[in-house]
């Protein structure tokens, strides 16, 4: 006996994640979903955003495998965060995200920012209740990501590149990169980023407040066919 | 890990139905085949689904059901001749012209299609 379906694998997932998103958006919270491979400088990022757009109504959400170093040294800075700890798995999903934010307390109207576990293939196929999503490369790994990760960069709003200081010195073809990026997400600026320094950091926030303000019903390929 | 909580999800999906229909009609069913559409973006290989399906399966409904996985192409349109066309594997180019070509779908499917059901024989340690 043959049953149609029809139906997406992560469907709960993605209910879930619907809902979180929901009920963040009525409370005036804007959430960022930051992917990037381990050290591409994420959380060099995400601290960097804070001190641009708004120390003091900024939380973040720290998604490791293993440890709290992340958010130890954000809540150094002053910054509002959480852990989760996955304990083995690669990404994170909307249970997760639903369990860390009961335990929160976002101040309405705030920036959220979610960073992924380091890791360019399994976060870029759950939502987790995010507006956007974007997605961090390191010179250092290399300027073919794009190519090899298309996935990940496909579904972001925007792309970050963190280590310029360093292309000279690893070599990294700017030109081959952007290309790629252009093919797999032609409509996603691509935002040079210096962790150390923060150059870079405004521009990036400029350009976050105004998808804030512009932000439509979160974007995601659909599941089904035609995505 | 990847495939490993996809295929978890996929076996208690087909599973639930399984028990649904078998309790709507009063006679168990088993899971004999389920059809997978797989976007190449989403980057699930099929070796890894089957293994993982199959270990996942054990003990459910879906135990030794067949997996029968159609793959979906990323679709791109070259930005020179307006070519709209399937991406090879490594490369964006056009077929045509060799120009660079702009993904317009991102091969993101993910969903059972349908699934083949069929009476449950009694066998022991299956739940059903």
């Amino acid at each position: 006996m043959r049953v149609e379906l029809k139906r997406a694998v992560y469907e709960e997932n993605d209910r879930l994640a619907r809902e979180i998103n929901e009920e963040l958006r009525s409370r005036g919270i804007f959430t960022v979903n930051v992917l990037g491979s381990p050290g591409a400088g994420k959380t060099s990022l995400i601290s960097r955003l804070a001190e641009a757009l708004a120390p003091d109504r900024l939380s973040v959400i720290e998604g490791d495998v293993a440890s709290d170093i992340d958010t130890r040294a954000l809540r150094a800075l002053g910054i509002d965060a959480y852990q989760i700890e996955t304990g083995g798995d690669c990404h994170l999903n909307a249970p997760m995200i639903r369990a860390v934010l009961g335990k929160m307390r976002v101040p309405d109207g705030a920036w959220l920012f979610i960073e992924n576990i380091g890791n360019l293939i399994c976060p870029a196929e759950f939502v987790i209740g995010e507006d956007l999503k974007l997605v961090v490369a390191s010179v250092a790994e290399g300027s073919d990501k794009p190519y090899k990760y298309p996935a990940a960069f496909a579904k972001a709003a925007a792309c970050v590149l963190t280590k310029g200081d360093l292309a000279e010195a690893v070599g990294f073809d700017e030109a081959f990169f952007k290309s790629g990026l252009a093919s797999v997400a032609p409509n996603a600026p691509l935002f040079p980023l210096n962790g150390r320094s923060g150059d870079g950091a405004a521009a990036l926030a400029a350009w976050l407040r105004l998808a804030r303000g512009t932000c439509g019903a979160p974007a995601e390929g659909p599941r089904l066919e035609g995505g | 890990m990847h495939e490993a909580s996809a295929s978890e999800a996929l076996v208690k999906m087909v599973s639930e139905e399984a028990r649904a229909r078998g309790e709507t009609d009063g006679s168990p069913y088993r899971v004999a085949r389920i059809r997978l559409v797989v976007g190449e973006a989403t980057g699930y290989m099929r070796e890894s689904l089957e293994f993982y399906v199959g270990a996942s399966a054990k003990g459910t409904p879906a135990e030794g059901a067949v997996l029968d996985i159609r793959y979906v192409k990323p679709l791109l349109r070259c930005p020179s001749c307006g070519l709209e066309y399937e991406r090879r594997r490594f490369t964006f180019e056009c077929p045509s012209c060799g120009a660079q070509g702009s993904m317009i779908k991102a091969g993101s499917e993910f969903y059972v299609d349908s699934i083949e059901l069929e009476p449950a024989r009694a066998k022991e340690g299956a739940v059903v």
